[in-house]
């Protein structure tokens, strides 16, 4: 069941992400890529494997136990991942304003076509 | 075998990060300051390299790279850097381009705009990094580093054409990245490991069940490195963000797509070699027609250039198809001549984006839309002109010179290095009893881009160096042109050494395709 829930929201969050980094303005662009981020970073996390009440760490002076931890290196990667993305979001909102003011538009041409 | 050497991998990404780090605390109006702690740096980081690849000749002579573990930790567990003939030689180029970059921009381009020299460290610190790293996961994160930085080199200097540009650069590169996400967060999740030497061990004994996962996740893997080395149809934003880049800027950047092609390399040999049982050769006719494609693309593009910048850009995307064209082919041979190929064109690609600003900025602007207006409709000058006794002035002769250089070295013409690697490349690609139809395909092809190159190249070079009315005083200072000798003197310095040259890209690319040395020495 978690891994039906888990697999729709990273298919809804991808196609989303997808079809408005397809799209003609440079605001969905950024939102496009940050839902896309999402679902890497969501897809990442469940490549460790799904499951609840375990620690990705060992405790203190009982002997390890790998079936009882969570893996944790994907949860590592993910904060990788989360922090990575979120500094080239905000550096790409500053260049979509840069954009902006040199153009007058935020069409990702930097001139209106059609759409 | 141990000492000092066996810290040396890791100087190449500490000595930049820590010149950044200096460069960021010193105020934008300490100039000479700045440029002083930056070129010492990059004299610094010349040396290194240099001392890189001698002692990864040394270590690899016996078999092993040389390996640096962080913090000691054992192999597939802790990270590591690994130093092995091609990484070496790879750190030293990129110190190379990184020299010449600075050199160019300590002329004028860096008072364009802030933290330029920062930057410039930064990128190298990553491209470092992305060649020496011996897990996915910090090769991810080289990637980003040098991203990160190269997005605010494209930028730098500002105005709407370059802002445009870079919006899709960062964009397209941003999605290139997630895909790469995926493609590691797949692999790991087959294999459970990230360690490059692991992988190669685990992906032959994968579960057949999980095969097909896994080679899914090595192709989207591959769409990531090949947007970055620019195989057709991924490389249609390559021209235009590299043009509008400055100079330094672009001419640096000719190695960013020279990363992909080496992770390419890298990675593909690594998972997919001869040992990698039912996965072995996957995506091989992937790589070979998308080269060829690329290649022909390239070319048609060189042609069709009509400005200059345009023309460095396509003749960039033909040399990258040329390289997945031979990395295709799949043997050592021929990954050897690839990787002297790598070597001069990049060179060749570099002095030539150096250069271009030199003449641009030279010329009136939009002078080459009028020149092809004239050329197209027979000229609005007088018919009758005399042209006996026109007096070249020295600035121009010596561009002019410079440009003719450039365009040996990217056609293939002796007696600049670009010939000797193509022929290398086609006797190797001929030298089996049986040739594979593709040989015969890149064969042709290399030498009709080879031939588009010159056509192309001679007819803007007519245009820009024989209509001196066209011509501003230009003024070009000494230390402008220094990177571009300097590039192009070690294209000629690799000519007349081609021997040893040769010899240690071929051992080199024997190591690549026999990896099983380069596994040990990680996993030991």
């Amino acid at each position: 069941m978690n891994e039906l829930v888990i697999a729709l929201a990273i298919g809804l969050l991808a196609g989303s992400g997808t079809w408005l980094l397809l799209r003609p303005r440079t605001f969905q662009v950024v939102i496009g890529l940050s839902l896309l981020s999402y679902a890497v970073n969501l897809f990442i996390f469940s490549t460790g494997g799904l499951r609840s009440l375990a620690a990705p760490f060992v405790r203190a002076g009982a002997p390890p136990d790998p079936a009882l931890l969570a893996d944790p290196l994907p949860q590592a990667l993910v904060l990788t991942a989360i922090v990575i993305g979120f500094a080239m979001t905000a550096l790409l909102l500053v260049v979509l304003l840069a954009a902006r003011g040199f153009t007058g538009t935020d069409h990702v041409d930097g001139q209106e076509g059609e759409g | 075998m141990s000492g000092w050497q066996q810290h040396l991998p890791i100087v190449p990404v500490v000595l930049p990060l820590a010149t950044a780090a200096v460069l960021m605390l010193i105020d934008e109006q300490r100039r000479a300051w700045k440029q002083g702690v930056a070129m010492a740096s990059s004299l610094l980081l010349l040396l290194v390299g240099a001392a890189l690849v001698r002692a990864a000749d040394q270590w690899a002579g016996q078999g092993v790279p040389i390996v640096y573990r962080l913090g000691n930790w054992p192999a597939p567990f802790g990270i590591v850097l690994v130093a092995d003939r091609l990484s070496a030689l790879m750190v030293l180029l990129a110190a190379v381009l990184g020299f010449a970059a600075l050199l160019f921009a300590v002329a004028r381009w860096d008072r364009a705009g802030p933290r330029f020299h920062a930057l410039l460290q930064v990128l190298l610190m990553g491209v470092n990094g992305a060649f020496l790293t011996g897990d996915l996961f910090n090769l991810f994160v080289f990637f980003e580093v040098f991203l990160a930085a190269s997005y605010g080199l494209a930028l730098h200097g500002s105005g709407a054409a370059r802002v445009q540009a870079s919006l899709h650069y960062i964009v397209i590169n941003l999605t290139a990245s997630l895909l790469f996400l995926v493609g590691a967060a797949l692999i790991y999740g087959v294999t459970g490991t990230l360690n490059l030497a692991d992988l190669a061990q685990r992906i032959p004994a994968a579960a057949a069940q999980n095969r097909a996962l896994l080679e899914a996740g090595a192709a989207v893997l591959g769409i990531a490195f090949l947007i970055k080395a620019g195989m057709w149809p991924l490389c249609f934003w390559l021209p235009r963000a590299y043009g509008a880049a400055c100079a330094p800027a672009a001419a640096l950047f000719a190695i960013l797509t020279k990363v992909g092609i080496y992770a390419v390399l890298r990675i593909w040999l690594l998972f997919f070699g001869p040992a990698a049982g039912a996965s072995a050769g996957f995506g091989q006719d992937w790589l070979t027609i998308g080269g060829l494609v690329t290649l022909a693309f390239g070319a048609i593009g060189v042609l069709g250039a009509q400005e200059l910048p345009r023309l460095a850009g396509f003749s960039l995307i033909a040399s990258c198809g040329t390289l997945l064209a031979a990395v295709g082919a799949g043997s050592a041979a021929v990954s050897g001549a690839a990787l002297y190929y790598l070597i001069a064109s990049t060179l060749g690609v570099s002095a030539l984006f150096l250069l271009i600003e030199l003449v641009e900025r030279g010329r009136a602007p939009g002078a080459d839309l009028l020149a092809i207006t004239e050329e197209a409709f027979g000229g609005f000058e007088a018919e009758e002109r005399e042209d006996v006794g026109v007096v070249i002035p020295a600035v121009w002769a010596v561009l002019g010179l410079a440009f003719v250089a450039c365009v040996l070295m990217l056609a293939g013409l002796p007696p600049l290095p670009g010939f000797v690697a193509k022929a290398a490349l086609l006797s190797a690609l001929l030298a089996p009893d049986a040739v594979a139809p593709s040989a015969w395909v890149l064969l042709a092809l290399l030498m009709l881009s080879g031939l588009a190159t010159v056509v192309a190249a001679s007819r803007t070079g007519v245009r820009i160096f024989w209509m001196p009315e066209q011509q501003l005083a230009a003024r070009v200072r000494v230390i402008e042109m220094l990177p571009i000798v300097l590039l192009l003197g070690i294209g000629l310095a690799l000519t007349v050494l081609a021997g040893p040259a040769l010899r240690y890209l071929d051992e080199a690319a024997q190591a690549l395709h026999a990896p099983a040395g380069y596994i040990e020495g990680v996993l030991r």
